[in-house]
């Protein structure tokens, strides 16, 4: 929160007013407004097919716009493409390179067409791939690879970096060292537009988030606002039978739910909490075990879109860390 | 566009193509395995004949009877003969589907012994060098004798072609055409087969959209590609020639004429590789469609057996196909030195380089729409 309030009044570095885009029929982007400040890094969520590579790929210069304003960096992407990307990194979705080619030759060639004097074994070490400087991109395990990716993407010092799912099917291990670069890339004051469908990664990892569902944007703020905006008040845990449900209703004006042997109270205040307990020891019906928990941006995701981002798959158990 | 991001991009291609040992193999190695099989079955068989249709004009005089036979007895022609009464020999040919003759004119003897000069016309299809040649070369060595014989050497038969090439005067092996054929059979398959594959499969891997966020342009791109598949067609190109006249005597040679069609051959085939891997929705289909595109063209254009071989509507099939072209050039500088055929197919190969490649960049997609 601290870095978020200390970003007002930044540079905007992005900039998206009523953006449209349209497959035929099909609106894919339905007239978004974003705005991100230089030094963030902004997470975009959305399920499958919600329009978040969309307007990456715009963002990117890679697809022309239907309608709508858009800029990065003052430029518009798709008439100012080369002039743009030479202040770009981007590691696209499933990121590929020459099987033939090892990571220390691609970063050489990347520096060369960006006319930039690289040392390729600095960027390597900087994500951690100078084991595998030498080996052919082909021999190299899928986070070696993303690795490579972020690496290219670092080579001509971008002031905007597009990560689009960098971490994606990584082992933990990989995964965090991709997002100590990404932490390591805001301390250096560069803006980095995330998206994932790791919720927990962009709870971790970024300043704000935007939540994008059949086009339009559906929530956009720091995952705290959102939580708090769109979560729902803390809750008490239970794990009892339903019948401990219908007694607290009676005897509660707090909503009470019951599934799978768990009973779940919302709370509004800490003094809720006691009251909750003496009832459930007043009942005399039997409880195992007691828990008290707050909703992550997973469940305010969840609620807001009807659905899991990516076949259910609504990411790996938090990991730990800090912004 | 920058030579140098053109220089980077062809250090990392080559890179590639050079670590893929299936490139290399069929890109050098194939071309020379082909060489020795074809050179090794081949190489003990006669000279080809060519069918040529005579017009003889001096009432089968015994001379040129004798003439004739001395023609015949090269066995790299096989005389038929027409009636004086048909008139025009050209448009008799013409009519009969039929490319190659000799006139023999009235007056053949008489002129002979008297030691005034006569000309004998020879007819030939301008556009087949391989022919030409060798029905030019035939009259004329027999002509040359014959000039021998009566007039120690001075000029009394002098051969006149109605498309003449500039030189000729040799038989030639099956493996003289064989070289330059597997030349142009390699100019063909290593663009070709390689640019499809490659187009379609940097498409499907999004490859095409990762250079594409770099300051690289798909000219360049193209270009460095281009560059690359010169450099190997040369290669190749003195592989080849080396292996032809090392292992079989090929009478092929290193001439400036050839440089051309190593040139404008593989922006040609590496163009329209990438026109056929650029249309195609997945690398499946592309590889159909490059195979529906490569085949016929590398049995049909020459590369394996001489044009002049081919049943005139299979000759009328591959002028129509842009190998023939590089082959037929290829023919004309290493064996002939016709320069004026070598010009002509220089000309209809560089225009088709031209045309594939502006289609190529057009039509091959950097970013998407």
């Amino acid at each position: 929160m601290q870095r978020t309030e200390a970003l007002i009044n930044l540079v905007e570095v992005i900039a998206i007013r009523k953006l449209v885009k349209d497959y035929g029929n099909l609106r894919a982007v339905d007239g978004i407004d974003l705005s991100i400040q230089k030094g963030e890094v902004y997470a975009f969520l959305g399920p499958n097919g919600a329009g978040k590579t969309t307007t990456v790929e715009i963002l990117e210069g890679l697809r022309p716009r239907t309608s709508g304003e858009v800029e990065v960096l003052g430029l518009d992407p798709w008439k100012d493409n080369k002039k743009l990307i030479r202040q770009l990194g981007v590691i696209p979705q499933d990121f590929k390179f020459f099987d033939k080619i090892t990571p220390k030759e691609a970063v050489a060639f990347y520096a060369g067409l960006f006319g930039k004097r690289a040392d390729a074994d600095a960027i390597l070490k900087k994500v951690r791939l100078e084991d595998k400087a030498s080996d052919r991109y082909e021999t190299l395990s899928g986070g070696q690879k993303q690795k490579m990716g972020l690496a290219l993407a670092l080579v001509n010092e971008p002031a905007v970096l597009f990560l689009d799912e960098p971490t994606t099917g990584l082992d933990p291990q990989a995964r965090r060292s991709i997002w100590e670069v990404i932490r390591s890339l805001r301390s250096e004051g560069r803006t980095v537009f995330l998206t994932t469908h790791y919720l927990e990664e962009a709870q971790l990892l970024a300043d704000r988030v935007a939540i994008i569902n059949h086009g339009k944007i559906v929530a956009t703020g720091s995952p705290e606002d959102i939580i708090r905006e769109h979560g729902r008040s803390e809750v008490l845990s239970l794990q009892a039978p339903p019948k401990l449900a219908d007694y607290l209703r009676s005897k509660l004006d707090l909503p009470v739910r019951a599934e799978d042997h768990t009973v779940d109270v919302e709370l509004n205040s800490n003094e809720d909490v006691l009251r909750v307990l003496t009832l459930v020891q007043q009942s005399g019906i039997p409880w195992t075990g007691v828990s008290t928990r707050q909703d992550t941006l997973e469940d305010v995701f969840i609620r807001l879109v009807g659905k899991t981002t990516e076949s259910g798959d609504v990411g790996p158990t938090a990991l730990g860390g800090s912004k | 566009m920058s030579p140098r991001r053109v220089y980077l991009n062809l250090g990392v291609f080559a890179k590639g193509y050079l670590r893929s040992r299936v490139g290399l193999f069929f890109a050098l190695v194939f071309p020379v395995i082909l060489i020795l099989l074809f050179g090794a079955i081949f190489s003990n068989s006669s000279t080809t004949s060519v069918d040529v249709y005579v017009q003889n004009l001096d009432h089968n005089s015994p001379l040129s009877l004798q003439f004739l036979e001395a023609l015949n007895s090269t066995k790299v022609v096989h005389l038929h003969f027409v009636s004086p009464s048909v008139g025009n020999l050209s448009k008799w040919l013409a009519a009969n589907d039929q490319s190659d003759g000799l006139v023999i004119p009235a007056g053949f003897a008489a002129g002979y012994f008297n030691k005034t000069p006569v000309n004998l016309t020879v007819i030939t299809n301008p556009q087949d060098a391989t022919t030409s040649g060798i029905v030019y070369g035939a009259v004329d060595g027999v002509a040359n004798y014959f000039n021998l014989q009566r007039a120690n050497g001075t000029v009394i038969l002098n051969v006149q072609q109605l498309s003449p090439p500039t030189l000729g005067g040799q038989s030639f092996q099956y493996i003289d055409y064989l070289v330059p054929g597997l030349i142009g059979f390699s100019v063909l398959t290593s663009p070709m087969f390689s640019m499809v594959n490659i187009s379609s499969e940097y498409k499907k891997e999004k490859l095409f959209r990762q250079l594409s966020l770099t300051p690289l342009t798909k000219s360049e791109w193209l270009s460095s590609t281009i560059i690359w598949y010169i450099i190997l067609t040369l290669v190749s190109t003195v592989i080849m020639v080396a292996v032809g006249q090392g292992a079989f005597g090929a009478k092929v040679t290193l001439s400036p004429l050839m440089l051309p069609f190593l040139v404008l051959g593989p922006i040609l085939f590496t163009s329209l590789g990438l026109l056929a891997g650029s249309i195609s929705k997945d690398p499946e289909t592309a590889a159909v469609i490059g195979n529906i595109i490569t085949f016929p063209m590398m049995f049909l254009s020459g590369t394996f057996f001489p044009v002049s071989l081919f049943p005139p509507w299979l000759v009328t099939v591959a002028h129509v196909l842009p190998l023939f072209y590089v082959i037929d050039g290829l023919n004309a500088a290493m064996l002939y030195g016709n320069v004026g055929t070598a010009l002509f197919d220089m000309a209809v190969v560089g225009i088709l380089a031209l045309i594939l490649f502006i289609a190529s960049v057009r039509v091959f997609q950097w970013r998407e729409n």
